[in-house]
Formats: C-alpha cells, structure tokens, sequence
C-alpha cells in the first residue's frame, strides 16, 4: 500500500467511524439515560437517509435545505415517539422494550416501502461538493466526503460544547451515570427524556442523510448500521459519549482497513475486535466505575 | 413454582393430541409448514431455557441451530444416506461444543454486555459459513440424501419427519420441565433471581450457568439438524442476526419463564407471519405484511406485559373486572 | 501455623482494602468465637459493610488474611467459604419473593447437597435439603408461615427468613448486615430472641445501627470510625470508652 492509497484508506476509516458515532451516541445516551434498548435507532438512519431522497423534491433540490428541513421533521419525530412508544416502556423489563423497538423496526421499514418503495437510489451531492480533490500524483478524494467529516466534527464538537458547558449537558451526565441521583435533584426527567431522544433521533436522522449521497439509499440500510452501532456502543462502554467516538473510530478504521488489507474476513474483524475487548474489559473500554 | 395446574396440563395435552391429529386432515403444504413451526418451537424451547429460566438473554442462538444443521449437512456422506442415530447425536454434539466455547467465554460478562458477546460468537460463525469454502458460501449447499435408518423411518418421506419432529419437539419440552423442578433447575431459578444470594449460600453458579448454555445449544443443534432434513438445504442465512432476534421476539411475545410461552410464541409469530403474508386476504397489500406483524406486537407489548400466555387473564379481567388479576400478581 | 484456639471459627487479621487512593478498612482484625455475639459498629461509611463482604468472600482484600475453622481461607471463594460453614445475611432482603418460605430455605440448603447434576429428580423430594429447610424454618420461628410466598411476608418476617435461608446452609458462623433494620419493637424483639437462641452453637457477627438492641444483646462490640478499629470491648467499657464517646456516640 503506497502513502497516497494509505491516506485515502484513513480519509474513508475517519468519515465512516465519525458518522457511525452520531449514530451510536444517540443509541448509548438512549440507553444509558433512559435505560431503553432501543433497536429502531437503526431505522431513523434509514429514514433519514430516504428523507434526503424524498425530501429534496419538496425544496427544489437544495440539499441544505432538505438537511435542515429533515433535522425539524426528525426531532417532531422523536417527541412524539418518545410519547407515544416510550413513555410507558421505562419501567417495564429490557425485553419488553426489545420487543416493541422490534415491532417498531417492521413498521417503519414497511412505511418506508408503502410511502417510497423498495427501490434503491442514488443521491447526487449538491454541485458546490460534487468534485475531488487531487491527492498525489494519480489519486483524487471527493470534496464530499471531507464535508461528510467535517460537519461530523462539527457536531461532535457542538455537542461536546453542550455535555461540558451547559446546565443541559450536566445534566444529561449526570443521568448517564446515575438516573436516580438525577431524579432526587428535582431535574424534570420526564422532559430530559423528550429532549435526549429527540436529540438522538434528530442526530441519527443527520446522519442518515449525510451518509446517502455516498452509501445510496436502500431497504435494510438501518438495520445494518443498528448492530455495528451496537458493537461501538458495548465496546466503548454503555452510556459513555467518550468510549463512543473512540470506539466508533476504532471500528471504522478496522473496518476500512480490514476490507483492503483481508477481504476474505473483514466483516467478522469488528465482532472479533468486540469479543476480544470484552473479554478484557467485560464492561467496556470507558465505563466508569 | 413448577407445579403443572389442571389448566396448563389440559392446554398441553390438547396442544400436543392436535399436532398429532393434523396430518390426517392436512394436505402436503400443511404438513411441512407445522413441521416448519415444531423446528422452531424446538428451537424456542432451547432458547426459553436460558432466557426466560436463567436470565441470560443469549442474541446469537442462531450460531447453534447453524452448527446443527451444517453438521447434518457435512457429515453426512456424499452417496448414500446416513443413520440419523449416529449423526442426530454427533449434530447436537457439534452444537453443545460451539456452546461450551462460547459459554466458557461470554459468561465472563453480564447484561447487554453479553447479549453482544452472544451475538459476537454468532457472527464469527456466520462468516466461517460465509466467507469460507467449508460452508458452500452464501449459497449453501444441498443434502442430496436424507438421513434414515434402514426403511423403516425414512426422514425424507414428510409424514415421517413430521411425526419424528413432533416425538423431538415432546421429548424436549417434557425433558425441559422435568429439568426445570430437579436441584439444576431450581438452582437456575434462584440465579435468575439474585445470583449474589446463591453465591453466598454456596453454589459455585458458573458451571451452573455453563451447563444450562450448553444444554440450550445443543438442543438449538437438534432443531437444526432436523430444519437441514426438511429442507434438504443450508444457507448462511440460518445462522443470522435476524434469526436469533426472531427467536427472541417469538419467546418475549409468548411469555417468559414459562416453556408453554416458547411453544405459543413460535406458533403464534410464525402464523402471524403468514397470516399478513396472505394474498387471499389482504389481497396486493400482504407484500407489506411486516407493517401488520409490527403493529401487533406492538399492542401486544403495550396491552399484554406478560406475553400472549398472559391472555386468559387479560381476557378474564375485561369481563369480570379487576380482582383475579391481583390476586394473580399477590401469589 | 495458626494460633486459633478451637473457639474461634473465623478470624481476619489485619484487614486493609484501599479503592484507589481511598482506604476503606485499615489493618482490621477481628475474631468471632462460638458462643458469642459480636457486634460491630460505626457511622455511615466506616467500613462495616466493606468488611462483611470481604469476610464472606464478595471482595478480596488488598491485604491481610482470613481463617475460617482454623484453615487459611484468604483466597477461598464465596461459595467455598459457605459450603465450610460460612452463612451471611444482606442488609437489603436477599428472599426470592415468587418462591415459598419453605422453597426459599430448600434452596438454600440445596447448596450442601452433593449432587446437583441429577436432573431428572424433583428437587422438592430432596431429603436432606428438605429436612435443612425444616428445621431452620422452625429455628427461625416461620413455621406458620411455610406455605406463604415470600413475597406476602411482613417486613420482620422477611428479615426472620433472610436468616433461616443462612440457617438452611447449617452454618457455624454467621454475618448479619443489619437484620434489625426498619423493624417495629415487637419484631425487634422477635428478633433479637432468634439471635440469642443461635449464638450457643455459633459464633455471629453483627453489624447493626439500633445501638439499644446491640448494647443489650452483644457480648463484645467493635468500633469503626473512618476504616479503622478505635475499640474492641465488652459493652460496658466500650460505653464508659472516652475514644467512642466523641467519635462516635457523641454524635448522636
């Protein structure tokens, strides 16, 4: 492997890790602050990755527009799921909660088919992104790519400004690490509930909507990045944000890596990675205490 | 407590004399499709041992069921058909000893920890089957002659190995609840419970734990076995995530911590599954039957806490008001 | 190699378990004699709990030894140390609720019984565990209540089976962590009777906040403060002790 198809390998390792973090801090904050399991996170990625697709009809095309316009719709979304479908689910058993988030995952994937059909289509990055980059002498990387890791450490940097900054964030900590301690200080948890899934569905909605002009957009897309989600999610630690963006690293640059380096087994490599870890930290490389 | 009541013993003799009655009015179809139904009852059983009897939610059941049926396929000779008493056994022995490695390892951690363990041993068996000549990649390989013994039962004939299944999916289940109330079984129950309180009154609770995963295993190697014979046929397929998930939903949707919960989820997830599938009956619109199974099991989460097993009692409380139900969750 | 006169059924000596930087117990020694009630206390955070725990085997110490009967019981597991003779009870009730009182001790007593890999014998038809269930039932003066399911038990009578599930192992030492706790003056009563029968044939560690029921009913008392022994004396010293009376009892 020359320098150039190297650089290129850890371009791709760092978009793909960066954008399965957006998905998967939703899915441990979910988890470590509400206590759900919540298998049809994987579903808002599709859905967001089909509003980019449905959506930039209705606004004439423009891609920032259709972003913004998917982010609104995606936190109208998780308000009134998490009053609809979760409210009620906090203090049953975990499997219950599997249970309905598996009901869930059909419904939404059979919506999906009635509303946009099973067909998979491609999405064009808007022009201004739509070129490359010369690397090198022969390589080119697409402009769109590094905007994809781009608004990704954006976010991620936003949302870390939030964790460590605001009252909002502390909080949210605080409820990863301990809900009931939360609950004792008088914190509105009912309301921080809404807030942190509406978050998670609006970030996994981005996501999805980011990653279809380079993924295309397909039936099962969700379901796929649901349990690699679930893999950075356990090895970085439940509820950890931190363990999260490593892990999510970690597993992209495994991953991409793996593809080029031993194609014959790189989609067991990041299960491998996982039961090896937790073997060694069965509770995950960031959990605290 | 594991005492069978009149109502559970009526409802199983019942359920079991109608699965042996149904060939005499069922066509050919009817007869493979409730065979189809017994693997996976079988397999639910092995699955409801651990989940709903020792608490360890295992999300890579497929690997097993795999293993078996893989094995049935493998080991069986290219010309000739095998004697299913030797390799039924050596089926479940392949799949009991994918289970003590995965066991030995997994029970180290705990929770949804090792819900992803489970599925991380289930996924590495995936892609050997995958990704690698021995399993004939993703698209299988045949069995070209089915296992029998002599003339006298001869797997490939559908009445026989709808008959042979059900004799399985008995034995399983009476093996099953006779394990449940011996000293294994009830030192399973108290683990579910509260492993700390077992441990300090002096039960090594790991070996527990391990054979009760291999046991499951190896059963979960029987349903695959006999699915190999049925179909003549494996693919990666069987040994998916979303298998193992199904399996799940089937035991969660039935009711917990009661075998007879394995047996009404299996039917009852896999009829759903039809029924929504019907063009006679939702015509163009049965292509998005998974919007129906959805939308039931979601009302069934939100209506029936306990599982469909809970359904006597939700029906019984809409009708005579709340009392039983109190009593019910008092005892 | 060991110094135990056959009285003492469990010794710790020189007990220290740091987490990190923080010492929780520091070079505690302890020694509970057959015969006697050995009452351990101290305020929030002293260590108490920390110490039942490594007794029983639930933690390792980072230093010290442990001898349970005379043998070296350091590096013994939880259900090793129970099977020779160790029973403990837990501060929060341990009871499998859905189980009966009777089946809550069987279990229990199960754990003595050799082989467990019979599977095809109903456990209930167990004599031996069934007749350790029955009488720790009948010490722990349950017998009414046999049949119930311990989930219906008052608060006493939980914290009463809690006890008879340690019996039902047929212990010779027992860690009690605060069987007292949240109980009326009649239960305390009933209670305090039980462990005043049980301390002929076994040696009892108590860890208890009630301090009238543990000056009227320990024969010696251990005092805790911040991980550390300050005093170890019969009832009536540790009283008129200066040390336990501005570290610890003035704070009352």
């Amino acid at each position: 492997m020359d320098l150039s198809t190297f650089l290129i390998q850890c371009l791709n390792a760092l978009q793909y890790g960066l954008l399965l973090y957006l998905v998967a801090m939703g899915l441990t904050l979910i988890f470590g602050i509400m206590g759900v399991i919540n298998l049809a996170h994987g579903s808002f990625y599709m859905i967001g990755a089909y509003m980019a697709f449905a959506l930039a009809p209705m606004v004439g095309g423009n891609f920032y527009l259709t972003l913004i316009l998917g982010v609104v719709l995606a936190v109208v979304l998780g308000y009134v799921l998490e009053w609809a479908f979760f409210s009620y689910l906090y203090d049953r058993d975990h499997l219950q909660q599997v249970l309905m988030t598996y009901g869930l995952i059909l419904v939404f994937e059979e919506l999906r088919s009635i509303l946009v059909g099973d067909d998979v289509h491609g999405i064009q990055p808007p022009e201004l992104l739509a070129g490359t980059l010369p690397l090198g002498d022969i390589m080119t990387y697409p402009v769109y790519r590094l905007f994809v890791s781009g608004m990704c450490i954006l976010l991620a940097l936003g949302m870390y400004y939030v964790f460590s900054r605001t009252r909002l964030g502390m909080m949210i900590r605080a409820g990863s690490v301990n809900r009931e301690m939360v609950q004792s200080l008088g914190i509105d948890i009912q309301f921080l509930y809404r807030v942190v899934f509406a978050a998670g569905v609006a970030i996994a909605v981005l996501a999805g909507m980011l990653a279809a002009p380079i993924s295309s957009v397909y039936p099962g897309m969700g379901n796929q990045v649901l349990i690699i989600c679930f893999v950075v999610v356990v090895i970085g630690g439940i509820g950890s944000i931190r363990g999260a963006f490593f892990a999510a690293l970690l597993i992209g640059f495994v991953d991409t890596f793996g593809k080029v380096l031993v194609p014959e087994a790189s989609g067991v490599l990041a299960y491998v990675l996982m039961a090896l870890i937790l073997l060694w930290k069965p509770n995950g490389l960031f959990k605290a205490g | 407590m594991h005492t069978i009541s009149q109502g559970r013993l009526a409802f199983l003799l019942l359920f079991f004399a109608g699965l042996a009655l149904y060939p005499l009015i069922a066509g050919e179809y009817g007869v493979d499709f409730v065979t189809k139904i017994m693997i996976y009852a079988i397999l639910a059983l092995s699955l409801e041992l651990l989940v709903g009897n020792v608490g360890l939610v295992c999300f890579g059941q497929a690997a097993f069921f795999g293993i078996g049926a893989y094995g049935a396929v493998l080991l069986s000779p290219q010309d000739a058909s095998a004697s299913w008493l030797w390799l039924l056994p050596a089926c479940v022995a392949a799949a009991a000893l994918y289970a003590l490695f995965v066991g030995a390892l997994s029970l180290r951690t705990k929770g949804v920890y090792f819900i992803m363990v489970t599925l991380a041993f289930a996924q590495m068996a995936y892609y050997v089957v995958h990704d690698t000549p021995l399993g004939g990649g993703t698209d299988g390989i045949y069995l070209y002659f089915k296992p029998g013994l002599d003339s006298a039962i001869d797997l490939s004939k559908p009445h026989t190995l709808y008959y042979f299944t059900l004799v399985f999916l008995v034995w399983t289940f009476v093996f099953l609840a006779i394990l449940l109330r011996s000293h294994f079984g009830r030192a399973l129950a108290g683990i579910k419970i509260n492993e700390q309180r077992m441990l300090a009154s002096g039960f090594y609770t790991y070996p527990y734990k391990l054979a009760a995963f291999i046991t499951s295993g190896g059963i979960a190697g029987l349903a695959g076995f006999l699915f190999a014979v049925k179909d003549g046929f494996v693919n990666p397929e069987m040994m998916s995530w979303h298998l193992s998930g199904a399996l799940l939903i089937m035991i969660i949707l039935g009711g917990l911590g009661y075998l007879e919960g394995a047996l009404i989820g299996a039917f009852a997830f896999i009829f759903l599954q039809e029924f929504f599938k019907s063009d006679a009956i939702f015509g163009s619109f049965a292509k998005h039957w998974q919007l129906g199974l959805g939308l039931t099991i979601i009302a069934c989460v939100a209506l029936l806490p306990k599982g469909l097993i809970g359904l006597p009692d939700w029906i019984h409380k809409r009708l005579y008001g709340e009392k039983r139900i109190i009593t019910e969750k008092m005892s | 190699m060991t110094t135990a006169t056959p009285d003492i059924l469990l010794q710790g000596r020189d007990i220290t378990q740091r987490w990190g930087g923080l010492v929780a117990i520091n070079q505690v020694s302890i020694a509970l004699e057959r015969g006697t009630i050995h009452a351990v206390i101290g305020t929030n955070g002293a260590g108490k709990s920390t110490l039942i725990n490594i007794l029983s085997g639930e933690i390792t110490p980072t230093a010290g030894k442990i001898e349970l009967l005379g043998k070296d019981a350091t590096r013994w597991s939880q259900p090793r140390r129970a099977r020779h003779g160790l029973g403990r009870s837990y501060q929060r009730n341990t009871i499998f609720p859905d189980f009966t009182v009777f089946e809550n001790c069987r279990l229990a007593a199960q754990a003595q019984v050799h082989r467990p890999w019979i599977w095809w014998n109903n456990a209930q038809k167990c004599k031996i565990s069934v007749s350790s269930a029955e009488s720790a039932i009948t010490q722990a003066g349950l017998t009414e209540a046999t049949d119930r399911p311990a989930g219906l038990l008052s608060h006493g009578q939980k914290r009463q089976l809690e006890i008879a599930m340690c019996l039902a192992t047929r212990p010779e030492v027992l860690l009690l962590d605060e069987p007292l706790a949240g109980m009326g003056a009649e239960e305390t009563e009933r209670m305090l009777a039980l462990l005043n029968n049980l301390k002929a044939n076994h040696a009892i560690l108590l860890v208890e906040h009630d301090m009238d029921a543990v000056f009227r009913i320990a024969d010696k008392i251990t005092v805790m403060v911040n991980g550390s022994v300050i005093a170890s004396d019969t009832p009536d010293q540790i009283r008129s002790n200066a040390d336990v009376q501005t570290a610890y009892l003035g704070a009352h």
